[in-house]
């Protein structure tokens, strides 16, 4: 279950809506093994496609390497899906490399919370997952989410 | 001569989780090539036809070896090769 701050759920979204019909992109840091959401972080894409996306690798790295620093990892790798329906594409499952990650996708066509959906991607394997959406996270969370 | 290779987390399990190797080599094949002697089935998660994997960044010192020399990129003592998987995907197929 990805468990996530209704604002972090909010700013994806609202990514999602500017960019269409391009494919929006990004993800959310949080500590490392804590399967924590926190720091939301739209990443450009360079393919600049209706039906693909791709992180830009010197932003990656940029990314990554604060990650490393303020040791975090990528908790949610997110992007849309802006003619279909939200559910892990061929290219999604093929090119899914971070075993720990919640991947999210946003769905701009009938959009609303409910239509936004997670899942595992293990050695191609999809499992979805429950969103569960909060109001809050402790007040100490709070002051250092990003969304 | 001596570069520090920085491996992601998915190919960790192929170097004994080990998060960063240090190897020599003058150019990055060489450095894959010594990687691959150490950490066997390496090589194949990095090169395809004799260039880097389409969806597998390597950087050196943070340039990005595609719009350098590729494979052919020189390296130096004490560089820092990166490796790490693009993240891609989409709605296409």
């Amino acid at each position: 279950m990805l468990t996530i701050h209704y604002k972090l759920i909010n700013a994806m979204i609202s990514q999602a809506l500017s960019d269409h019909p391009i494919e929006t992109c990004g993800i959310i840091a949080g500590p490392a093994g804590s399967s924590l959401p926190l720091r939301l972080i739209p990443m450009k894409n360079i393919a600049q496609s209706e039906i693909f996306f791709k992180f830009d690798p010197q932003q990656q790295l940029c990314v990554w390497k604060e990650m490393e620093a303020r040791n975090e990892e990528p908790i949610v790798i997110y992007h849309s899906h802006t003619g279909s329906q939200a559910y892990p594409s061929r290219a999604d499952i093929e090119l899914a490399m971070e075993p720990q990650a919640h991947y999210v996708i946003i769905p701009t066509i009938h959009l609303n919370q409910e239509e936004v959906r997670s899942f595992r991607i293990i050695d191609q394997m999809v499992i979805e997952e429950k969103i569960r959406i909060v109001r809050q996270y402790q007040p100490e969370l709070e002051l250092q989410m990003v969304a | 001569m001596s570069i520090t290779v920085i491996v992601p987390t998915i190919l960790r399990p192929l170097t004994n989780q080990q998060k960063q190797i240090h190897i020599g080599g003058t150019k990055v094949s060489e450095a894959i090539d010594q990687l691959e002697q150490q950490y066997p089935g390496i090589k194949a998660k990095l090169v395809t036809e004799g260039a880097a994997h389409r969806f597998i960044n390597i950087y050196v010192n943070d340039h990005d070896i595609r719009f350098q020399n590729g494979l052919s990129t020189c390296l130096q003592d004490g560089d820092i090769l990166t490796i790490l998987p693009a993240v891609a995907g989409g709605s296409r197929i």
